[in-house]
Order: structure tokens, then sequence, then C-alpha cells
């Protein structure tokens, strides 16, 4: 039964994924540009909420692994070639190694100590990334592909113009279909789909992962760590690993930035970074399957387009109100939109997490629950 | 000889600012149990609390002069701040002295906002776990941010420490070095001393005073107090307060040292955290000692002699990660820190 849920949720979850392009159009998000960053920020969303939503492990420092993996797949596109495949497998390479390092040594405490020590290992890798480790990461400029990069298997390269990456031939920024559907153009580029297939693939794993033995005693972990203790269980191998498997994810969501525009900066390293990903967790519903790709496409869109929203638009919202009333309207509203959509972000944050721990998904099916009258009859047995 | 000592002295600003919001942190950690992520926030608000007062201040009485014309011909406006007009000389001061004078509206203002706090928000996370509390005081940090960054714009804005304190101080020639080997800014001594004030204060407060006695009561058990027939919460409340009255007067003092701007608070959050974590959670003198221990650390650590020692082994300059080293080492080998009690907040 609960197998054959799981797949038709990964099946539909597909669909959507696959159709996103189209899907997305009313909503003026369906450029490339954007819908990578939705895929990208999805699975490192899905990774971190492998490690806080099953264990309870809040950590601060998965900006470090995110910029870790871009790091590793730009020296890949400077040393090996522009194909994104060796970038891709030596970022998640290179940020497990990392998480298995700094998981090692802050999973030596729990609860609060182990927060902050997640948070002094990314402002160090921060500080490590922008100024003590130039050399490695060019300091504040970022790492950039330049002409002289060995690249020793691309030997057939145009001079005097940087490659672009690829997969295998297929340039990530070229756009295969160019269709105008129900009057919407539509962009069709290589590079969602890429991003769109490993974010499937890292949703069918964390789905596996959730229903697996292994997921169970992460559960167990969040639920009762003592009492794992006093069973004589070591909790240990258990937090690491799924430290290091979000760690991966993180690796790879840098990674596939990196392979979609080709650059890597210190600042994606920074600690807010990685409190971003715990918004979006949080946001979207944290233990939850879906919830944690909610929460990255809905942040991702209000950074994208809510922030984009000024002034004039709003009052060319309101047109058809008496002025006196628009001009309110706007003085209340333009606060909270625009440049500053981030004082929304936390207010909204707060709201959920005061007032809806669950997060969206929660309120999803609360409604849900509402509108078919399930709690009702719920109720109604409990009393019988 | 001298290089250390002037490296000492450049640790103690930065040191005593650490220390300052420590001090808060590890009060509101030891009292009601909850870690602050918005008290480097609280740090930030002071600050811009003195930035308020001084504009305040200096709003001004323009007087156009029809004789004079400033450089683009147009009549010359002059500018007198009512202060001035009214107080007249002892309106001057106020305005030289506008950093320091905003103390004294910063501390009840801090000490509002931090029961406000309490009572409206953090009151509510008691029975929740740490992470719940932590996510809830992160997001309430963005939102105050970005409400002074609403408000105040993304830019620093540059306060001006009182003109007798302007210049430096020869501290080398005072003690038989030779003259202008240690040179120290007049206003980071007030700072270092106004932190040594301040945190003697609390000390004081907590130790010879009936109130103090009960809330380290509370803080070593708080069911029993209770049971006792004392109001416990009350009391923690009114320490919450305090607890944000100390970082915002670290806050409006630092304003000269360091321009305020709307993310400032977080800088020194990260920072704040990893130095009560060495010195101990829950430890209020452990705080104390590791923010300037780590500041003054941080200062040798950006020392020309030492940065050219470690590039001659071979490794790449450390001072912007050395807190950080420390850190690590400290809760590997003691993992409840310099002072603190062992297994504190560990579920």
């Amino acid at each position: 039964m609960s197998i054959m849920k799981d797949r038709m949720l990964l099946i539909i979850f597909a669909a959507f994924v696959l159709a996103a392009p189209l899907i997305f159009a009313p909503t003026g998000a369906a450029y490339p540009d954007l819908l990578q960053r939705f895929a990208i920020y999805g699975i490192f969303a899905i990774g971190f909420n492998i490690l806080f939503g099953l264990t309870g492990y809040l950590s601060f420092g998965h900006a470090a692994f995110l910029g870790v993996g871009s790091y590793a797949a730009v020296w890949m596109f400077k040393l090996l070639s522009m194909n994104i495949i060796p970038a891709l497998i030596l970022s998640v390479i290179i940020a497990g190694v990392f998480s298995l390092l700094i998981g090692y040594i802050s999973l030596r405490r729990s609860g609060i100590y182990f927060s902050i020590l997640t948070l002094a290992f990314a402002q160090m890798s921060y500080n490590l990334a922008y100024s003590v480790l130039t050399p490695l990461t060019n300091g504040e400029t970022g790492l950039q592909l330049r002409l002289d990069d060995a690249r020793i298997l691309d030997t057939s390269l145009a001079a005097g113009e940087l490659p672009s990456t690829n997969l295998f031939g297929l340039p990530m920024k070229e756009v295969f279909w160019n269709p105008t559907i129900l009057g919407y153009e539509l962009q069709f580029n290589w590079g969602y789909y890429v991003c769109a297939l490993l974010l499937i693939l890292s949703f069918w794993i964390s789905i596996r992962i959730f229903r697996s033995p292994f997921g169970l005693m992460l559960r167990a972990i969040k639920t009762n760590q003592t009492r794992l203790n006093y069973t004589g269980i070591s909790t240990r191998p258990y937090t690491l690993a799924a430290f290091v498997i979000s760690g991966m994810f993180a690796g790879l969501a840098g990674g596939l930035l990196a392979s979609m525009d080709p650059l890597a900066g210190a600042e994606r390293m920074q600690w807010t970074v990685g409190g971003e990903v715990v918004l979006m967790v949080v946001l979207g519903g944290m233990g939850t399957l879906i919830g944690p790709i909610l929460g990255a496409v809905f942040i991702k869109y209000f950074e994208n387009i809510f922030s984009k929203i000024n002034e004039g638009v709003l009052h060319g919202w309101v047109a058809f109100l008496p002025e006196w009333l628009d001009n309110i309207f706007v003085t209340i509203v333009s606060p909270f939109v625009g440049k500053g959509w981030h004082l929304t972000l936390g207010a909204l944050f707060m709201i959920v997490v005061i007032f809806l721990p669950g997060g969206l998904v929660d309120g999803a099916k609360r409604i849900g629950r509402g509108i078919t009258g399930a709690n009702r009859r719920e109720a109604k047995a409990g009393k019988k | 000889m001298d290089a250390i000592l002037l490296q000492v002295l450049n640790g103690l600003d930065k040191g005593s600012a650490y220390a300052l919001i420590a001090l808060g942190l590890t009060l509101i950690f030891g009292t009601l149990g909850v870690v602050n992520f918005a008290h480097g926030a609280l740090f930030m608000l002071g600050a811009f609390c003195a930035v308020t007062f001084s504009k305040i201040l200096a709003i001004s009485k323009v007087v156009i002069d029809p004789e004079k014309t400033d450089f683009l011909g147009n009549p010359a406006k002059i500018k007198t701040p009512y202060v001035e007009e009214w107080f007249g000389s002892f309106g001057t001061f106020l305005i030289d002295f506008a950093v320091p004078v905003s103390l004294i509206a910063a501390v009840p203002v801090m000490i509002l906002i931090g029961i406000a706090l309490e009572r409206g928000l953090i009151k509510h996370f008691y029975n929740r776990p740490h992470a719940d509390q932590i996510l809830v005081t992160f997001g309430l940090a963005i939102v105050l941010q970005e409400v002074i960054k609403a408000f105040f714009g993304a830019n620093p804005i540059p306060q001006s420490a009182p003109d007798v304190f302007m210049g430096s101080l020869d501290i080398g020639a005072m003690v038989g070095f030779a003259e202008n080997a240690i040179i120290y800014p007049y206003w980071r001594l007030v700072y270092f001393f106004f932190s040594l004030a301040v945190i003697s204060a609390v000390f004081a407060f907590l130790r010879f005073t009936t109130f103090g006695m009960v809330v380290r009561a509370g803080m070593a058990d708080r069911e029993t107090v209770g049971l006792l027939g004392i109001n416990i919460d009350k009391k923690f409340t009114i320490m919450f307060g305090i607890a944000a009255a100390v970082a915002g007067t670290a806050g409006v003092m630092y304003t000269p040292i360091n321009p305020p701007n709307y993310h400032m608070g977080m800088d020194f959050l990260v920072l704040s955290f990893v130095v009560v974590v060495v010195g101990g959670m829950g430890s209020l003198p452990g705080a104390v000692a590791a923010g300037f221990l780590l500041g003054i650390l941080e200062s040798f650590a950006s020392m020309p002699l030492i940065k050219d020692a470690i590039s001659a082994i071979g490794l790449p300059s450390i001072d912007q990660i050395i807190i950080y080293l420390v850190a690590v080492v400290v809760l590997l080998v003691r993992p409840r820190g310099l002072m603190g009690k062992a297994g504190m907040m560990e579920d």
C-alpha cells in the first residue's frame, strides 16, 4: 500500500517537475535561470531535510558544503573538461569528505552546541575561502574560468572563446525548444532538465531513506536519543551518516550551481546562506517529503519575483480604488515588497514557527481536513 | 615587548564587545535556558538607539541669511540645532556627547524591548524544543534587522565620539617605552573601561542584591525557588530586559569605533556564540574571560611578526580563523568550555 503510494507520489512529482516550464508560465517564473534555481535549491533542501527533518540536528553550516561543491566543480571545469559529469561527481565527493570531517567534530556534541559548532565551521570556511585560501579560491573575486585553463580533455575548442558547460556536447544554456503555448512563450533548455532529473533522483533517494530502517533509526534519534543510548545503540554512526548524506546533497547543489553558471564565490559559503536553507525546510515543512522542495520554490520565487514589485506596480494593482485609498494601501504594503521582501520572509518564517511548526505542508493538510470534514469525523470516532 | 603590549591593547576593545554580548547571551541562557539568536540584533538596536538620539539632537532650525551666499549663489542657510538654541553651551555639549548621553535613553528603551520580547514571544517557547527556540529567534533577528534597514537604509551611519576623546593616548611613553611606540585611541580606552564598569555592575547586581540572589538561586534550581513561593518567571523576565540592555549599551558605545549598519548584529552574533561556547555555556565569568581572551588572541594572530612566522612554516595567515580554530580545539579537548559545568544543555 505504502509502496504504491510512494510510487504514485514519485510519478506525480516527476511529471510536475518535467512540465515545470509549462506549469510556471502563468506565474512569470518560467525562465530557465529561475527554474534551475528552484530545482537546485530543492536538492539542497531535500538533503538538509534528511539531517534536520529526520534527526532534529539543526545545522547552520550547510552553506559551506554548497560552496565547497561549487569550488570543486569550477576546478574540474578549469582542469579537466567542461563536461559537467566529472565536475558533479567531484563536487559530491569533496563535499562528502568535507562534511565527514566537520560532522565528525560537530557531532561530538548535540543540541545547541551542535548548532553553534556548525555555525562556527560555516563562518570559518567562509573566512578560509574569502581570504586565507586565496590561491585555491581566488578570494573575493571568486573562482572563474579563464582562457588559459588546462582543460586536458577538451582539445577541440575554438580559440579565444570561453567554452560553456555541457553534458556530452549538449550545452547547458541552449534552449532546445521554444514553443508558444496558450500565449506564453516557453523556454525549454538542457540545463533545467539536468537539474530536474537530479531533483527527481534526489527525491527518490529521499523517499527510500524515509522508508528504510535507517530512516526509522534517524527518527528514533529525534524522538528520544537517550532511550536509544540506554538500549545500547550508539547513535553517532547514524547521525554522522545523515550529516554526510545531507552534505553530499549540498555539494551536488553547489556543483549544479557552478554547472549552470561556472563561477564560485565565497559569499555562497556565508552562514546566512545556510540559514536560508533552514528557512526553506522549516517553511515548507520539516520531516516531510515534499515540504523542503515547496519551501525552496517558495523562497526562490519570492526572492526573484516578489523583490521586483515596486510602488509603481502596486499602484497598478489598486488603480480601481479612489486615489487616497490607493496611496494608503501603497504606503502600508510597499515596505514589505520590493527591497523589503526579506522583512516579509522573516515575519512569515516567525509566523510559521510559532503557529504552524509543520510548515506549509501541515497547513495544507489542516485546510484539506477542514474541507473534507475529516477532523469532525475523527472527533466523532474518538468519542465512541 | 612594546609590540606585545600594543596587541593586547588592540584586542581589548573587540574583546570588550565580545565579552558584553556574550555576557548578555549567557545571562539569558542561564536564566531562561533559551539560545537567543536575536541577541546580535539587540546589540544592533542599541547602536541605532545612539543613531536616532543624535539625529533627534541634530534637528535644526533653518534660518536663511540674505547677506551671505553659498557657493552656488543661493542665500546661505544657517542651521542651528534647537537644543543649542534652547540650552546654549549646554546644548553644544549635548550634541558633542551625543553617543554617551544616548545611553540614558538606550537603557530604558532596551530594557522595555527585552521585556516585550520575552513576554510577547519567547515565553511561549519554553516548552518547545531548542531547535524551535533557535528558529524563532533567528526569524526575529531577520525581522529586526530588516525593520532597521527599512528605516535607516543599508549604508553604515558614522557616529563621532566626543571631541575630548578624539585623539590618541601615547601609552608607550607613559610606561617607559619610546614615544609613539604604543598609540591608543582614547575612545577605545573609554570603551574598555565602560565595558569593565558594566560587567562589574552586572556581577555586583547578581552578587550583592536580594534580587540577584534570587536570580542566582533560580539559575541553580528553578523549580525549588518556584516552590518557595517566589515568582521566578517575573525575575527572569527582568533579567532578559537587563541582558538586552547590556547588549544595547555595548552597541551604543561601539558606534564611534565601527559605523553601525543593519547587519552588524549578525556579524557579531557568530563570534559571540563562539565566545560563549569557549567560556562554557551558562558560566558568566567564563563568558567574560573568553571574550577578552579571544579578542586579544585575534589581534595577536594578525600581528605581522606572527604572520611572518606562520607563513615561514608554510601555512597561510590564520588571523581570520584563529577564533574558530580555538573554539574547535577547546570543544574537542574540554567540551564543557573553560569554566562551564559538565552536561549543560546536552539534550
